[in-house]
């Protein structure tokens, strides 16, 4: 049976991005902790998922952004290589701007302080509360990091207990140390 | 009737480009169907955030198609209708010998014939695919097929 040539494929992802007709393009990177789903809008990278499976991320990105999703790769290039970059340890400031759009104002706000922790250091998730302006917060904080939309990029890996414990990765911990590990941050 | 929800473009564009990439090769034949591939789903895009359910899709996106490859074939060689230029590849053999003429039928009962005898679509799904009545798509569809046979006798 006749099936659409790849090329052909190819090339109505690639024209669907650039005639702006799409509300989301995703692709899958591959990385050191395993295949991701890269997502983006107009506004900037929506979406980092450890779930590669297209099709349960799709439905939910159509919620937020709209149902006109397509895999694509173009739009997603910049961020891949960003993430090469990172993955390579030459990369220790991601310069991508983030669409947060169908987030709480208190997770936006916590996202934003998240962003400003840097490479290779921690912090605690009451301390990330009260740089949030709400200082008793830290389970609240906990649960934002546990459904951080753009893991990686907004370092919710850098969150650690205020006993130096791990404590927990939307991920897998197992993840959480290999991105620590990378960036020395556990000394 | 119950709400359909509109699935992500990704899995409506996965699910029909086989099958419309298809339906181009036997319209307009195999090189210009990739043409008419693209435009039919950069203008299925064009379209889909204003579809209000996600009923009927196959449909939809087959008259689509359809209008794409008798555009593109009345742009490129007026006059010339699309079938002289398909290869015969024998699928369809009676709709193969009205393809020809059913290009000139004014465009609702053309995409109703094509829709009902070239693809075996219900008279339910061809209405909505016009966005008119069950009726009334039965009506184009049977003076098309009335017009076609004064054309052939």
């Amino acid at each position: 049976m006749t099936t659409v040539p790849t090329t052909l494929d190819r090339q109505f992802r690639d024209a669907a991005a650039a005639a702006g007709l799409l509300d989301v393009s995703y692709d899958i990177a591959d990385t050191p902790v395993g295949p991701l789903l890269v997502a983006v809008t107009d506004r900037g990278l929506c979406r980092i998922s450890y779930d590669p499976e297209p099709e349960r991320e799709t439905e939910q990105l159509a919620r937020t952004f709209g149902a006109r999703i397509l895999r694509s790769a173009r739009p997603v290039d910049p961020v891949k290589r960003e993430l090469d970059e990172y993955f390579e340890g030459h990369r220790r400031e991601f310069d991508l701007s983030v669409d947060l759009r169908g987030r709480s104002e208190f997770s936006r706000l916590v996202l934003e302080q998240l962003a400003k922790v840097p490479y290779g250091e921690v912090t605690t998730y009451g301390s990330l509360a009260a740089r949030s302006g709400r200082p008793r917060a830290a389970r609240a904080v906990g649960t934002i990091m546990n459904r951080n939309p753009i893991p990686i990029i907004l370092p919710c890996h850098r969150v650690i207990g205020s006993t130096g414990s791990l404590v927990g990765y939307g991920g897998g911990l197992e993840r959480k140390r290999r991105l620590l590990d990378l960036e020395h941050a556990l000394v | 009737m119950e709400a359909v929800t509109i699935p992500p473009f990704e899995q409506f564009y996965e699910e029909h480009r086989d099958a419309v990439f298809r339906h181009l090769v036997r319209l307009v034949g195999r090189q210009r169907a990739e043409d008419a591939f693209q435009e039919t789903f950069l203008r299925a895009l064009r379209s889909y955030q204003k579809l209000e359910h996600g009923r009927h899709l196959k449909a939809w996106v087959f008259t689509i198609a359809t209008r794409v490859a008798v555009d593109e074939s009345r742009r490129r060689r007026p006059g010339v209708a699309i079938a002289e230029e398909i290869g015969l590849d024998g699928e369809r053999p009676a709709y193969a010998q009205l393809e020809h003429l059913a290009a000139e039928l004014p465009d609702k009962e053309r995409a109703a014939v094509v829709l009902r005898y070239g693809y075996d679509l219900t008279y339910e799904q061809i209405a909505d695919a016009l966005d008119s009545s069950e009726d009334a798509a039965r009506q184009a569809a049977s003076s098309g097929v009335r017009r076609l046979r004064r054309r052939l006798t």
